[in-house]
């Protein structure tokens, strides 16, 4: 689902840290070995990772939005059942990366806040609209496709809560992948509007997919430290080669045509190769310009809006009942 | 009417009442008061939408007319439909949605365990998975509907707006026409009436802790078991057979 905040530099203040425990944290990094909560860290390393893992986090929580447009609708029992649970597992991926930003020093309601306040992102992806049924198989079968090339790569990051949440996550992501691709084969080979509408989710989902794997190498701001501390182990341009590779047989296999003339295999590299990406769709879309960008804020705020009388509600509620507890043990 | 008829509709009725349930939970999708509450109230509507589809598929299977599970569910109108009224309440806020569920699992629990026992082995089996899910729906909504009711000011106000506006759907759980006689009769179907005080005193203990009063009804609301229902359920079903009608035949 994400990988934009990959190439972000950390613009925090610089902080000088002790020459000794930086060069044991880089031999660590370089040693392969975990850095774990209460190990020391520079400043950079931390700050980079809270604005990585909470940018997960969130679009693992805006992601519902798209996907929950269809729930009510699901043209099945089966399917709704499936849906559901998909959205019930990004709500848990929400929650797990969440927990792995606390263990770096900052609560879920700090990292939610800079969300509503617009100062953190999310995936630009989740800033396109879902127009039919086959987009429910194509967030699965590309956009959860594209966040595993990303994500496999960071069950070895080095920060240990963040890679362990990951190994989780990437099993239920490779799970939702191969269903999205399931209901792709089943509309593909059902009736003409069926395949009209696989085609349709195609031609709408890929382009944003690729720009999902973020700016290409030549221009892409990430620092060599995201690559000495592996927190990011693949650049942009490899990962995106490695889905187009993957994705493509698997489009034709369906018997659908990607919307890109000049998509061709080349015998040479044995890597097929795409025309060129409009990135400045993908700038207006992080810009805030893209076709939900509006609506999804919006929601999310309404939402957190309508449920703080319910969760004021628990606080206080909770806070009697331990009053009423401590009097009894005091009796 | 062929002897399984009666006990074609009352799975049906069964079925109904779980899926409408389920689907309103799932209209919650994205929307809760909390990501931990966002889980929980998809699991509640899991659990309903998978007992309903075993339901159907029983349904299914006694009428014999090879329809499915998506065939009753997607191609019967708001007229046929025969789930209790409660269920079809929209979900207004979350103090709404919790005191629905509370209501019904508070029913569906006791309901259930008597099911077990049914003659019909089916039947008894499928009320063995609901009744252990059903309650887990009690406990989860039951801590809500008290920590509503016994929380602040405004919660309090909201839960028992909330039950002042449902309670008029209890009485309907109690009622029994002949189709359900007729089940009672053999040993397949449970008597309500023998649940009652089990309900009544699951709502006098939450309820009590919640600080709620319990509203006097003079004239419950029924109709749901003879498909007469409030205007919402049709909204629903609208919106929810609409993609599978527009295909007719099609395979998802």
């Amino acid at each position: 689902m994400y990988a934009q905040a990959l190439d972000q530099k950390d613009k925090g203040p610089a902080v000088i840290e002790d020459p000794e425990r930086l060069a044991r944290f880089e031999a660590r990094c370089a040693a392969d070995e975990k850095i774990e909560p209460k190990d020391w860290m520079p400043e950079a390393y931390r700050r980079t990772l809270i604005r990585q893992v909470s940018q997960h986090a969130h679009s693992e929580v805006i992601g519902m939005q798209p996907e929950g447009n269809w729930v009510t609708r699901a043209p099945s029992l089966k399917r709704k059942a499936v849906l559901l649970s998909k959205i019930q597992d990004e709500a848990g991926h929400g929650l797990y990366l969440y927990s792995a930003c606390e263990t770096l020093g900052v609560s879920r309601e700090e990292v939610v806040e800079a969300l509503l306040a617009g100062k953190a992102k999310y995936s630009s992806i989740f800033n396109y609209p879902t127009l039919n049924w086959a987009d429910m198989g194509a967030i699965g079968w590309l956009v959860d496709g594209a966040a595993i090339m990303n994500q496999i790569p960071l069950c070895r990051c080095s920060y240990g809560p963040y890679a362990r949440a990951m190994i989780r996550i990437c099993k239920e992501e490779s799970f939702h992948q191969r269903q999205g691709y399931e209901i792709m084969l089943t509309l593909a080979r059902g009736t003409p509007a069926q395949k009209a509408m696989a085609q349709d989710a195609l031609n709408r989902w890929w382009w944003p997919c690729l720009m999902m794997f973020g700016p290409p190498d030549a221009v892409s701001e990430h620092s060599s430290e995201s690559m000495r501390w592996k927190i990011k182990r693949f650049s942009n341009d490899d990962l995106r080669q490695k889905f187009i590779d993957a994705t493509v047989p698997q489009g034709l296999f369906l018997g659908l045509t990607f919307p890109d003339p000049e998509l061709k295999f080349n015998e040479a590299t044995e890597h097929w190769e795409t025309g060129p990406i409009d990135w400045s769709e993908f700038k207006r879309v992080l810009a805030g310009e893209g076709p939900c960008n509006r609506q999804r804020m919006r929601v999310r705020r309404q939402t957190e809006a309508d449920g703080a009388w319910v969760r004021e509600a628990a606080r206080v509620h909770a806070k009697k009942r331990a009053a009423r507890q401590a009097l009894q043990a005091a009796e | 009417m062929s002897a399984d008829a009666p006990l074609f509709t009352y799975c049906l009725r069964l079925a109904d009442s779980a899926l409408v349930l389920g689907h309103r939970l799932s209209e919650w999708t994205a929307y809760a008061p909390t990501l931990e509450e966002d889980i929980a109230i998809a699991n509640l509507a899991l659990d309903l939408i998978g007992q309903a589809r075993l339901f159907y598929d029983y349904a299914g299977k006694i009428e014999g007319q090879g329809r499915d599970e998506d065939a009753l569910a997607y191609l019967r109108d708001d007229r046929d439909y025969m789930n209790l009224l409660l269920v079809e309440q929209p979900n207004g806020d979350f103090a709404v949605t919790m005191m629905r569920q509370f209501l019904y699992a508070a029913f569906a629990v006791p309901y259930l365990a008597a099911l077990t026992r049914s003659k019909d082995e089916t039947l008894a089996a499928i009320a063995a998975k609901a009744e252990k899910e059903m309650a887990y729906h009690l406990r989860h909504a039951g801590e809500w509907v008290i920590r509503l009711g016994d929380g602040t000011e405004e919660s309090h106000a909201r839960a028992q707006a909330a039950l002042d506006d449902l309670a008029i759907y209890i009485d309907e759980f109690f009622e029994v026409d002949a189709v359900e006689q007729s089940l009672i009769d053999a040993g397949i179907a449970p008597d309500p009436a023998s649940v009652r005080s089990a309900f009544e005193a699951t709502l006098a203990h939450v309820l009590g802790e919640a600080t709620l009063a319990r509203p006097a009804v003079r004239t419950g609301q029924s109709g749901g078991r003879k498909g007469l229902h409030t205007e919402h359920l049709g909204h629903l079903l609208a919106e929810m057979q609409v993609l599978h009608r527009a295909h007719p035949g099609a395979n998802w």
